[in-house]
């Protein structure tokens, strides 16, 4: 396929059409806005929604109030439990769509190999099975305090609608190697930070056999972070001409 | 390409055929696409939504037409998902808002301009004026939700400033309805145009129902209930001037010939070949289904074709920018609105209207909030806070 920054005919800038822009300049001193204000007008107007505004949704209930008390439960008596299972569901959502993120950039390579040079498509497949086992790392951290996994939880939808930018950009057979594996990229930045955060809240709940397996996940997700990066970088700088070697 | 609606015969309708990868075909470039290419293809997703529309309210009340009615909907079904299926992933829903405004502007205004019926003229020009407000607002929420400049979608063919303000456009339903053309009396073109701007005006109100629950922003939900609500008086008005003793079968064959001329207009225009090369397939597609229509009038009818008929084709829709004749009716016309039928100065507005109006807008109006003191800048109005203004 044609290269993203190949030139061609965009028709997006005011350039391509200056007698438009110049017309449209003089409507725009002929026929001013009807109302007064700026852009506070508008906040003044969300006032009332955002403070009557129901959550998106709640924690489910944790397994204490079920009946049956788990040993990582029993630590977080007195603390709030929801805040941990609710980030727990975040992460776990994250690395599910995670895994989805990178089965699509690997469909693309294979299909696109030329295109694909730039990276390891055996190292993406690595990258991809860790993602996936990051799962059932979360999975089986949410059943030691008796939470239910598969429940989505606040943390887990907000970060659901945070992805589906990043899916639609890989998906659109459009989009190069280079552009999707930029989605990977704002994925794997925010992905580990999650990890962090993570960590230091279930270290602050004391939860310690947790954190020890979170942190083997910190180390992978450090390494797709920095690969990815050096991924991105290598690829614009070949599309410039002006790579190294 | 001269054609003939009588004679003409297309391609039959037993050859009219898909498959789903047929359905899924290369969408345009959002940045790329000419404009008139977007207008063309959210138009005809329009026209081809009414003819599935239609086709199914007829056949709820025409036992003896379902059969045919079924054969001809399934293509019409698949048309319209080639069409719309040419809109990319990258164009948002508020985006592609951008692009229906710029139809309901572009082609209303053309139509107008050459409507032979000088009161059905006036009806197009009355509703013209009130979509082109509404792009002027949609414009202000994509800069102040998003950041982006609505002209990087009208690519300047298209003032973006108000027209009758939305606030003012809520009346009473009673001020919604109008005159309908006769039906033997009518020319052809009006009877094509009221059938084009029924359709796409239609497919507005339900993309704007569709997609207003779709935004987090309160401010943007209530700005697509606010102008959807518009969409549909504009539907109830523009279904109004369509003589309504036009049989079944006739409104049938009508909605046929109206897809014919719509698809001829595109094909005469179309600069983007793969598109080009839609538009004169489905301009076959729908000589096949006229004729079938026809066949099926002659028979319940027993009622001769060309008594509804022309043989030509009046001249194609004209796709391109009517800057200076939407600013003159806008300069001219803005102070009308309606009572029943008519059309009067403000001042003379029905006191049912300004009750319901005053009504609605009790608590503010969302599309005066979205635009409070928002004008039009190129690359947006943070650019042009900075104090870059290279054009104005």
């Amino acid at each position: 396929m044609k290269s993203p920054d190949s030139i061609g005919m965009n028709r997006s800038g005011i350039d391509m059409s200056p007698q438009g822009a110049e017309e449209m300049a003089q409507a725009v001193q002929e026929f001013p806005p009807s109302s007064a204000g700026d852009s506070r007008t508008l906040d003044d107007f969300r006032t009332s929604y955002l403070e009557q505004a129901d959550p998106i949704g709640t924690v489910p209930a944790p397994g204490t109030l079920k009946g049956t008390v788990k040993t990582g439960m029993q630590k977080l008596m007195g603390r709030h439990a929801e805040v941990l299972i609710n980030k727990l569901g975040g992460r776990l959502a994250f690395e599910r769509t995670g895994t989805r993120l990178y089965d699509a950039l690997l469909g693309k390579c294979r299909i696109r190999a030329d295109e694909a040079a730039f990276l390891s498509i055996d190292q993406l497949e690595h990258f991809r099975s860790e993602e996936a086992a990051h799962i059932g790392i979360v999975w089986d951290a949410l059943r030691q305090l008796g939470a239910d996994p598969t429940c989505v939880t606040p943390m887990a939808d907000v970060d659901g609608v945070a992805s589906i930018g990043l899916m639609q950009v890989i998906g659109d057979p459009r989009t190069t190697v280079a552009q999707s594996l930029h989605a990977i990229h704002v994925a794997e930045l925010a992905d580990n930070d999650g990890w962090q955060l993570l960590i230091k809240l279930a270290q602050e709940m004391g939860q310690d056999d947790m954190v020890a397996q979170f942190r083997r996940a910190l180390a992978e997700e450090d390494e797709h972070l920095a690969v990815v990066r050096q991924w991105m970088e290598q690829a614009a700088l070949s599309e410039a001409g002006v790579a190294d070697g | 390409m001269a054609l003939n609606l009588l004679q003409d015969k297309g391609l039959p309708i037993g050859q009219q055929r898909f498959t789903w990868k047929d359905l899924v075909q290369q969408p345009i470039s959002k940045l790329n696409v000419d404009a008139f290419t977007r207008v063309r293809i959210i138009l005809m997703n329009g026209i081809e939504s009414e003819a599935v529309r239609f086709s199914h309210s007829c056949a709820r009340m025409n036992k003896e037409l379902q059969v045919p009615l079924a054969k001809v909907r399934r293509i019409e079904q698949h048309q319209q998902t080639v069409v719309n299926w040419l809109n990319p992933a990258d164009q948002s829903p508020l985006e592609t808002t951008i692009g229906y405004e710029q139809v309901a502007i572009e082609v209303t205004a053309s139509l107008a301009r050459v409507e032979p019926d000088p009161y059905i003229a006036q009806v197009l020009r009355y509703g013209l004026l009130e979509d082109f407000d509404h792009l002027y607002r949609y414009s202000a929420l994509l800069d102040r939700l998003q950041g982006i400049d609505a002209n990087t979608i009208t690519q300047g063919y298209t003032d973006i400033v108000p027209g009758r303000p939305t606030v003012e456009e809520h009346r009473d339903p009673m001020d919604d309805l109008r005159n309908h053309y006769d039906k033997r009396a009518a020319q052809p073109l009006t009877k094509l145009h009221a059938y084009t701007i029924m359709a796409g005006e239609h497919q507005t109100h339900d993309y704007y129902m569709h997609y207003g629950p779709w935004f987090a922003d309160p401010l943007a939900r209530a700005l697509y209930a606010e102008i959807a609500s518009i969409e549909e008086q504009h539907v109830t008005q523009y279904e109004s001037i369509i003589d309504p003793t036009e049989t079944w079968c006739e409104k049938w064959v009508l909605h046929e010939a109206n897809e014919v001329y719509n698809y001829y207009s595109c094909v005469t225009q179309e600069t983007h070949p793969h598109v080009k090369a839609i538009w004169e397939r489905f301009l076959d597609y729908e000589l096949g289904q006229l004729r079938y229509a026809i066949e099926i009038f002659k028979e319940t009818e027993r009622r001769d074709p060309a008594e509804i008929l022309p043989a030509a084709l009046p001249e194609p829709i004209a796709y391109k920018s009517n800057r200076e004749y939407v600013r003159q009716v806008l300069r001219e016309e803005v102070d009308l609105r309606a009572d029943g039928p008519k059309f009067v100065d403000k001042n003379q507005e029905p006191e049912r209207s300004l009750q319901y109006r005053r009504h609605m807008n009790q608590d503010g109006s969302p599309t005066e909030t979205v635009a409070a003191g928002w004008n039009w800048a190129p690359g947006g109005e943070l650019t042009s806070q900075r104090g870059y203004k290279e054009v104005a």
